[in-house]
């Protein structure tokens, strides 16, 4: 493996620490081309035969610098050792998965052994939501005026107290396909998107933020509800939000629900310390977090594509059925062990 | 926190600061870490940040370019024109969101574990304890960029569109500022200059190291100069004066091979074991002396008996 030491150089070597070194620095040379080389992204130009040779020769020499820390006192040695021995540690232990093998872990099983480990938040965070939306409903049921301090600008258009019921019922069913359908669902994954990037991040101040955003969020919900209640069109407004509503206020609740799990496992970290806790769970989080992206992208897909084009209540219904079903059996009856393949 | 102070003080003489960490290895192996300074974080995200905008600026003015002469028509125009436009304003959106979230995961997700500007940076990013970064903890450190940076700033600068709107801007641009600086200056409060997605994810920023091996002092002397380095003999009361510390100055002043230095710590030594300093002969002298006195400790730490300096 190693290049034999130079036999005349040993022996001219009176000094047992650099007989060592020159025993060995054969295996150090040789990690640290590998190493140069993986640092530089040219991990095409390695052989197989190097790849291999990482783990061993990075344990070679990491021996060579414990027993070089006992019996050498040459000061340039050993900080060639320990800078070597750590680079070669952050390859070693560095990000392992490639994006492609960590996408199949996730979506096979990963994600939803994460959301099933914060069951308790999700619950809780459901909790808050149900309250929001019914704060939100008797505000507005006990004064009116609540609606336009509840409802942001973009929605307050035709939809005021007082408006008729006929104006209501277009603005759930009037033909919006003169929109430019792919541009508003564009437009709707990047707001929700931060909103709940925003939801989960708040969980580091003991959730509290995280859960006020919730209950924001569902009071606007809880208000338009009341608004198109008192038009008879409950149903109608209940399909028109669930069809892409069931994915998005999902994925809202989970992001809720993460940045929850942080601040509660901050708040309460057990017998570990707050900053292990603290990590562990937001290592959880964010993998809960990255599934969230990929629902908000389903649910901009639904909005901007699937309401416009369905313009009746069973349809919109089924699909937002239909999703709802799809996402809690994939969170809590796909239960293959999150270990299962994917693993090099 | 781990002890500042690592069980060998002489490995690094120099410049030890409250920045120093050790990192045990799952193979048990203790290093040591050096905490990128807080300067060094702060070039690094401006530097990054500098290249999302350059990003950003060229992903829409290429775009705009291939838009060409459609500009004029609005987005809710059909046809060919509006769908082009439509799609072209898709590709912008999905270009910012991903410049804004992907940039700093795509880059530290690499065996590099650094952004460019981390890497110009000379820093990057490790887990705490010592095993795998995983790619939960870089997504996890990332998103909460969000709230640290991304989204103060995006509040400030609605805060002054509104001034318009009343009096309220004040309360709004003062509550964006103060959100902004606890988390800009969350890293000056505890010890490991975490921020605040360094904490969430269990990971910090380090120092990456780079160190080139160096010849070793005790065998290039006798190969350069064999006669006159055999001319010395040392005796125990002339090595016995001296300690690791004095070895290690010594190593350094003959690394740095600087003529004048060589011949005042010749003399010192001359003086301290009672020899009379010639001139002219400091670097064979001194590498004589580096030698056996090496030999002597080295011998010494197999037996068990260290001498960390000349007090010891």
């Amino acid at each position: 493996m190693a290049a034999r030491p130079d036999i005349a150089a040993l022996e001219a070597a009176a000094l047992r620490s650099d007989r060592f070194r020159l025993e060995r620095e054969g295996d150090w040379k040789r990690l640290e081309a590998i190493v140069t080389r993986m640092e530089k992204g040219q991990l095409r130009k390695l052989s197989d035969e190097d790849v291999l040779a990482l783990p061993v020769l990075y344990r070679t020499v990491a021996s060579s610098l414990s027993i070089a820390r006992e019996t050498s006192l040459d000061a340039a040695t050993l900080a060639y050792l320990e800078a070597l021995v750590q680079r070669a540690w952050f390859i070693v232990y560095g990000p392992r998965a490639s994006l492609g093998s960590w996408l199949r872990r996730f979506l096979g099983g990963g994600w939803s052994a994460a959301v099933r480990a914060m069951w308790l938040d999700v619950l809780l965070a459901l909790a808050v939501m149900v309250a929001g939306t019914a704060v939100g409903w008797l505000l507005v049921a006990g004064d009116a005026e609540w609606y336009h301090a509840l409802i942001p600008g973009q929605f307050a258009d035709a939809r005021a107290p007082g408006a008729s019921p006929q104006v209501l019922h277009d603005t759930l069913f009037s033909d919006q396909t003169q929109e430019p359908l792919a541009a508003f669902a564009a437009y709707l994954f990047g707001n929700n998107a931060q909103v709940s990037i925003l939801a989960f991040a708040l969980g580091f101040a003991f959730g509290v933020p995280s859960l006020m955003l919730l209950v924001h969020n569902t009071a606007v919900l809880g208000a338009m509800l009341w608004l198109y209640h008192g038009a008879g069109l409950t149903l109608d407004f209940a399909a028109w939000i669930a069809i892409h509503g069931t994915t998005e206020l999902f994925a809202i609740l989970l992001s809720g629900a993460a940045g929850l799990h942080i601040g509660r496992s901050m708040a309460f970290p057990g017998e570990r310390s707050i900053l292990d806790a603290a990590g562990e769970a937001g290592r959880r989080a964010s993998q809960v977090m990255a599934g969230v992206i990929l629902m908000l992208i389903v649910a901009a897909l639904l909005e901007g594509f699937g309401r416009q084009l369905i313009n009746h209540t069973p349809g919109r219904l089924g699909v937002g059925g239909f999703m709802l079903f799809f996402w809690i059996s994939y969170f809590f009856l796909f239960r293959r062990r999150a270990d299962e393949g994917g693993t090099p | 926190m781990t002890a500042a102070a690592p069980d060998r003080p002489l490995a690094h003489a120099a410049g030890r600061s409250g920045r120093d960490r050790v990192m045990v290895t799952p193979e048990g192996v203790t290093l040591p870490l050096t905490l990128a300074s807080r300067g060094a974080r702060a070039a690094a995200l401006l530097l990054d940040l500098f290249f999302i905008g350059l990003l950003m600026v060229a992903t829409t003015v290429i775009l705009i370019s291939v838009a060409g002469g459609a500009v004029g028509a609005s987005l809710n125009a059909r046809g060919p024109l509006g769908q082009l436009l439509q799609f072209l304003f898709i590709v912008w959106i999905a270009a910012m969101f991903l410049l804004r979230n992907a940039y700093f995961l795509f880059f530290e997700l690499g065996p590099r574990g650094a952004t460019p500007g981390k890497r110009i940076a000379g820093i990057r990013i490790a887990a705490r304890d010592g095993g795998r970064l995983s790619a939960e903890m870089v997504i996890a450190r990332n998103l909460l960029r969000d709230i640290e940076l991304f989204l103060p700033i995006v509040f400030l600068a609605q805060a002054g569109a509104n001034d318009g709107g009343g009096g309220d801007m004040g309360v709004a641009g003062i509550a964006a500022v103060a959100w902004f600086l606890i988390f800009a200056l969350f890293p000056l409060f505890n010890a490991d200059r975490l921020r605040a997605g360094d904490l969430i994810a269990g990971s910090w920023v380090v120092e990456a190291p780079r160190r080139r091996l160096e010849a070793a002092m005790s065998l290039a002397a006798p190969a350069a100069l064999p006669a006159a380095a055999g001319a010395y003999r040392f005796g125990e009361a002339e090595l016995s004066v001296y300690g690791e510390y004095e070895l290690q100055m010594l190593e350094r002043v003959l690394r740095g091979n600087r003529p004048e230095a060589m011949q005042a710590v010749y003399e010192t030594i001359c003086g301290k074991i009672g020899w009379t300093s010639g001139s002219g002969d400091a670097r064979p002298f001194l590498e004589a002396y580096y030698r056996a006195l090496r030999q002597r400790l080295e011998t010494g730490m197999r037996m068990g008996r260290r001498k960390a300096d000349k007090h010891a």
